[in-house]
């Protein structure tokens, strides 16, 4: 069937099975491989991109379900320069990752955190992180990133919105 | 892991979905939200030929008042309903309830009538809900109808939903300033309850009494109380009513907790949410 | 000032921030155009006889190229490979006679696309005739049911002999104590995964998540019977490991050799449902520990007894119990010290490696112990460890089960830790909620460890390393580690940059490529920094000292008379200004390269003291983590921000196994926790922010002065948090519980001590 949807700014058409992931379609299709899949069961997050403004994990999400909405993965938050999203910047600052498999739903779903509430306490952050798994920081310095991020301003909860952030 | 094969179509009103669940019988299935049905179909526990995607209807996400109810469009998404307004002021355990639900992704795509159609014994909202009581409106090929929530939850993942029939609309009464709690026992902030007791207070008395009170995971369906609840119509203190909360349930054995420990487990939250909600 | 020390903030992340890092799966690279897609086949069965596996529908199936059984591949099966191991306890590449666990592989499925692989995996119909199974290490050890029948016994090694009789003879009180150190699941993020190549030369290309590719290479090559020049095996981004990817696993070898015997290359990756059985598990001990001392405090004589549950195929499990009779005694000067252990197979999935791999379990047990003496008699925990630690010392230490350990004070660590903690305060926040009977009781857990890192039995000596600076003026560093979070890319630049002066952006790190690095050892048991940092640390002095002989003929001058300027990377003629060439010119000449290795000649032993609060709802068992304060010395730290990272993640580790995480079978041997559903991963809802403590006490065994880091955490932290849930219901009557401390059980302990009180 076909699909249709905005992914980073860039419209596009596809015609997939009806059982295809969002995570495979984004990965596979469109060939954005940030986008990780950790489990089977909706509950690691690694996979988590934002859909019409919404943190939500692509492993369970059919791309027909998509249709129309407007995707962003982690490579659609950089500036077109190449300047890091605040959330990009302060997980490095922070120190915020490790092996890095997590880090691109870590990112987005932090973004979500921000975007519901623009300065969370410790206990929010994680709370907010709560379906997003990593076994590498022990969450310690993603906490201080998205508290880090939360300091630089309003931005850190937002993503791009126009085609310039097409990559 | 991936979900079988399937065919999926993509309703545009709650009238197109009943007819395409008419036409494929029980090889069809509702897709909503999709965050019960897709997880059980990528471990293929469920592998139903056509998908009937109603999330593109119009209009069934709402939540408004109406005489002395609450109704609640059944494509209300959790997070929709843990930020409304009006939910928070009239039938407040509702949004703090959602607020519950699984994390921030799964709210973002979950339903209230995803969850209601659902019936998994260890569900947040349902044991809500069936605190509340109320009813859920559905529609099927003969038109709608309406099945309390004190009747609506049958079994192990049954309820009263008819195969051709979809959830439309949650109403339950609204509660007002009345005292209530959800009291959520998970070894992890976004696991499944182990157990899980709502309480809530009723303006007129309600219909078990002062305290509407719902369990999770005490049997094959979220069920209520009902021990507990006539206890306290008796004028039984919290203590002695929450000592019953367990009567007449019949909990599963599993790794986290086995049925002498579940039965606790619901005694002491019930105990808990009534003395918060007496506090209230 | 050097760069040694300063919080260099990471140079891969700029690349893992934007387009993600590349992980196996990731990969587009034209060796893999066209792959096949491989879906295992596996069984459900813990024990039973293979009666038939019909592929007949599968191969009709769409997509299908071709499926493979036991019966299709010739391959010799994987022989145990430790000499201690009964040689009978081989693996089959797929079972054809007898499945041995739940995740045994049994078929696998070719496909064109992905997609494809599931739907056919199910149509291959497997008759399996159910066998009891040995699920247990005490059902392993009464050798009534044999996993491997041929051997005639379920041991695969056995280390030491039972305590003497008189051991604890004199002994004013003894204590006894079954503990469970449980099986737990590494669930790295990414799960494993592998795709293979063969070129039109003959050689084949392995791509595939691993610890270490050169390991991994032999393995494979070995085990497919394989001239090792012709494999080449590459190592992309590793989406974590925890030692459950040291090596190769069988798959990886199956994917080189399916891609043989189809001509095309074949990718595979597991989901997590698969992951959950067919990796590695880590942990699996059932331990007996006995301490006998006075009442004044002191230990006198402690005894450990380990049973290893090895899992149905001989993987690291046998040589497990070696590294925990081997710390045993731990940080203490206790005169007498018994350490024994027994491995066994189960019909349970493999046990290997896992974030300390055999000395979490050597900590866990000694410090339950003290914790159990201290309660026996009365007195606190912290007050018993102080008098029966090891006094600091900077010469080797040699132990009773001989451990020769390098540098240590344990009594400052526990004096820093007890300080940053308050100790006292917390102590006297628990009695007041003890006299008031709050429901919220509070626990206090310490522990004091010392653990082995660059322990590389068996590895080959020391670690390899090579520098090669280029005429626009940036360097590649190569390394025979293998980072999978641990940040060498930024680590080794930093060591390189210190000798070389090469800005540490100029300078790229490469690693598990076996053409171009043939020797190393890779990363595990914290070896990487003071083996593999400081060979970098060889190799970019190496590199100056030839850049010095160079420069010395161009410059017609005597290479003593040369001044190296780290500024601009330059060599010239001390106290003649101008005369300068730098690093970058000299490799516009003639290629700048060195490659070398370095050997500590043995391991080092950091060590460290932890505090944990928690506090006990008593109503309900659960159990939350308030604070972890932890003093972590692993000597020399290069860059603190890295360091602290290790650590944090460690930490995280050692609480989820305490508190959390535990892989269980039913009688039957089928797995209960095979989904991340089940499994119940540490999430940071169940985590505090950690407080730490710095204490560096430089090993002299390497001239970075470094220790490793890497499992500290875990081994520290388990056992405090183990020790502080148990603390807060102490004063109730409770004793003991083992981990994980579920609330259902801490509930039951308390239920049952206030019985037990009662009659």
């Amino acid at each position: 069937m076909q699909v249709s949807m905005t992914v980073n700014g860039r419209q596009r058409s596809d015609d997939v099975e009806p059982r295809l992931l969002l995570a495979h379609y984004l990965r596979d299709v469109v060939g954005l491989k940030a986008t990780n899949i950790g489990c089977d069961t909706t509950s690691c997050g690694a996979c988590t991109v934002i859909v019409d403004g919404l943190s939500v994990k692509s492993c369970t999400l059919l791309a027909a379900q998509a249709e129309g909405a407007r995707v962003t993965t982690l490579e659609g938050l950089a500036g077109p320069d190449g300047e890091l999203h605040p959330m990009q910047r302060a997980f490095r600052e922070e120190h915020g990752l490790q092996c890095g498999f997590c880090t691109p739903g870590m990112v987005l779903a932090a973004i979500g955190v921000l975007a519901d509430n623009p300065d969370p306490s410790d206990r929010e952050v994680r709370e907010g992180l709560e379906g997003n798994l990593c076994r590498c920081t022990g969450y310690h310095n993603i906490v201080r990133a998205v508290q880090s991020a939360a300091r630089s301003g309003p931005a850190a909860g937002q993503v791009p919105q126009g085609p310039e952030a097409a990559r | 892991m991936i979900p079988g094969p399937f065919e999926l179509v993509r309703a545009t009103s709650v009238d197109e979905a009943v007819a395409a669940l008419v036409e494929h019988g029980d090889d069809a299935k509702i897709l909503a939200g999709g965050h019960s049905l897709l997880p059980l179909m990528k471990l293929r526990l469920a592998m139903p030929g056509v998908l009937v995607d109603i999330g593109g209807i119009p209009g069934m996400s709402y939540v408004r008042v109406e005489g002395d109810e609450v109704a609640i469009g059944a494509g209300t998404r959790h997070h929709e309903l843990e930020k409304d307004a009006v939910a928070a002021a009239e039938v407040p355990i509702l949004p703090c309830t959602a607020g519950q639900v699984g994390d921030p992704q799964v709210r973002h795509r979950g339903t209230i009538g995803g969850t209601v159609a659902h019936g998994d014994p260890a569900s947040d909202l349902p044991t809500a809900l069936l605190a509340l009581g109320g009813d859920v409106v559905v529609q099927g090929p003969d038109g709608r109808r309406t099945v309390p929530l004190t009747e609506f939850f049958l079994g192990f993942f049954e309820t009263a939903l008819a195969e051709d029939e979809v959830i439309v609309e949650i109403r339950v009464p609204r509660t007002g300033s009345a005292g209530w709690a959800y009291e959520k026992f998970t070894r992890r902030a976004n696991d499944w309850p182990i157990v899980a007791v709502a309480a809530v207070g009723h303006r007129t008395g309600g219909v078990g009494g002062p305290y509407g009170v719902a369990l999770a995971n005490m049997a094959g369906s979220v069920v209520r109380a009902t021990a507990t609840e006539e206890a306290l119509a008796r004028g039984a203190s919290i203590a002695e009513a929450a000592a019953l909360a367990d009567e007449g349930t019949n909990p599963s054995a599993d790794m986290h907790a086995d049925q002498e420990y579940r039965r606790h487990l619901a005694r002491l939250l019930t105990r808990r949410a009534l003395e918060r909600a007496a506090a209230a | 000032m050097s760069i040694l020390g300063t919080r260099v903030v990471r140079t891969e992340d700029a690349l893992f921030l934007t387009r993600g890092a590349t992980y196996t799966d990731d990969l587009v690279d034209d060796r893999l155009t066209g792959a096949l897609h491989a879906t295992f086949v596996r069984s459900q069965v813990a024990h039973g006889r293979v009666l038939a596996v019909d592929a007949s529908a599968a191969r009709e199936a769409d997509g299908v190229v071709a499926v493979y059984t036991a019966e299709d591949v010739d391959l010799v099966p994987i022989p145990p490979g430790r000499p201690m191991v009964p040689p009978a306890m081989t693996r089959p590449w797929f079972a054809g006679d007898t499945v041995r666990f739940v995740g045994d592989l049994i078929a696998v499925v070719l496909t064109e696309e992905r997609y494809q692989g599931e739907d056919a995996a199910e149509l291959v119909s497997v008759d399996i005739e159910p066998l009891p199974a040995v699920v247990t290490t005490a059902d392993a050890l009464a050798d009534e049911v044999l996993v491997f029948p041929e051997a005639g016994t379920n041991l695969m090694a056995a280390f030491g002999e039972p305590a003497p009789a008189d051991f604890f003879d004199g002994c004013e009180v003894v204590v006894r104590q079954a503990v469970v150190n449980q099986r737990v699941a590494p669930v790295p993020l990414e799960t494993r995964a592998a795709a293979a190549a063969w070129g039109e030369d003959g050689r084949v290309t392995i791509f595939c998540s691993n610890q270490g590719a050169q390991q991994a290479k032999a393995q494979i090559a070995g085990w497919l019977g394989l001239d090792p020049a012709v494999v080449h095996l590459v190592t992309p981004d590793v989406g974590g490991g925890f030692g459950a990817k040291i090596g190769a696993d069988p798959e990886f070898a199956l994917v080189a050799w399916l891609a043989r015997q189809t001509g095309r290359p074949v990718t595979w990756v597991e989901s997590r449902s698969e992951n959950l059985v067919g990796m590695l598990h880590g942990r699996g001990q059932d331990q007996v520990v006995a301490i006998g001392g006075r009442r004044d405090g002191t230990v006198q004589a402690y005894s450990l007894v380990v049973d290893q549950d090895c899992g149905a195929y001989p993987r690291l499990g046998p040589v497990l119990p070696r590294l925990t009779v081997l710390m045993a005694p731990a940080v203490y000067a206790f005169p007498k010290v018994h350490a024994q252990a027994r491995a066994v197979a189960t019909n349970t999935t493999p046990i290997g490696a896992y974030r300390g791999a055999g000395r979490p379990e050597a900590t866990a047990a000694v410090e339950r112990a003290v914790d159990l003496f201290a309660a026996e008699i009365g007195m606190d925990p912290a007050e018993v460890r102080r008098k029966n630690l090891l006094p600091a010392f900077s010469e080797p230490h040699t132990t009773a089960t001989g451990a020769v350990y390098d540098s240590g004070d344990y009594a400052a660590a526990l004096d820093k830790v007890l300080a940053a903690g308050g100790y006292g305060e917390l102590r006297a926040e628990q009695a007041r909620r003890r006299e008031r009977g709050d429901v919220r009781q509070l626990g206090i857990g310490l522990s004091v460890y010392v653990e082995i890192t660059g322990a590389d039995n068996g590895l080959g000596a020391g670690e390899s390393a090579g520098m090669e600076v280029h005429p626009d003026g940036t360097a590649t560093v190569l390394t025979g580690t293998s980072p999978h979070g641990q940040g060498h890319a930024t680590a080794w630049a930093m060591i390189a940059s210190e000798q070389t002066g090469i800005p540490v952006d100029r300078i790229t790190v490469v690693h598990g490529d076996t053409d171009l690095i043939p020797r190393g050892a890779g990363t595990m048991g914290s070896r990487s920094l003071q083996q593999g940092g400081v060979a970098v640390h060889r190799a970019a002095t190496e590199l100056v000292e030839l850049a010095r002989q160079r420069a010395a003929e161009q410059l017609e001058a005597d290479p003593a008379d040369l001044e190296f300027d780290l500024g601009s990377a330059a060599l010239g003629v001390r106290g003649t200004p101008g005369t300068g060439v730098t690093l970058a010119q000299l490799a516009e000449q003639e290629p700048l390269l060195v490659r070398t290795r370095f050997d500590a000649g043995g391991p080092t032993f950091p060590f460290g003291a932890h505090l944990v609060v928690v506090e006990v709802d008593t109503e309900s068992g659960k159990a939350e983590v308030l604070r972890v304060v932890t003093v972590d010395d692993a000597g020399t730290i290069v860059n603190p921000l890295l360091a602290e990272g290790q650590r944090h993640g460690g930490i995280a580790q050692g609480v989820a196994q305490a508190l959390l995480e535990e892989v269980r079978y039913d009688a039957d041997g089928n797995p209960q926790t095979s989904t991340l559903a089940d499994y119940p991963f540490v999430s940071a809802t169940e985590l505090p922010s950690f407080e730490l403590v710095d204490m560096a006490t430089p090993t002299p065994m390497n001239p970075l002065g470094a220790k490793g880091i890497g499992e500290s955490g875990t081994i520290g932290s388990t056992p405090a948090v183990h020790n502080a849930v148990i603390d807060a219901v102490a004063h109730l009557g409770v004793r003991h519980i083992d981990m994980p401390t579920t609330p259902m059980k801490v509930w039951r302990a308390v239920q049952q001590a206030q019985q037990e009180g009662t009659h």
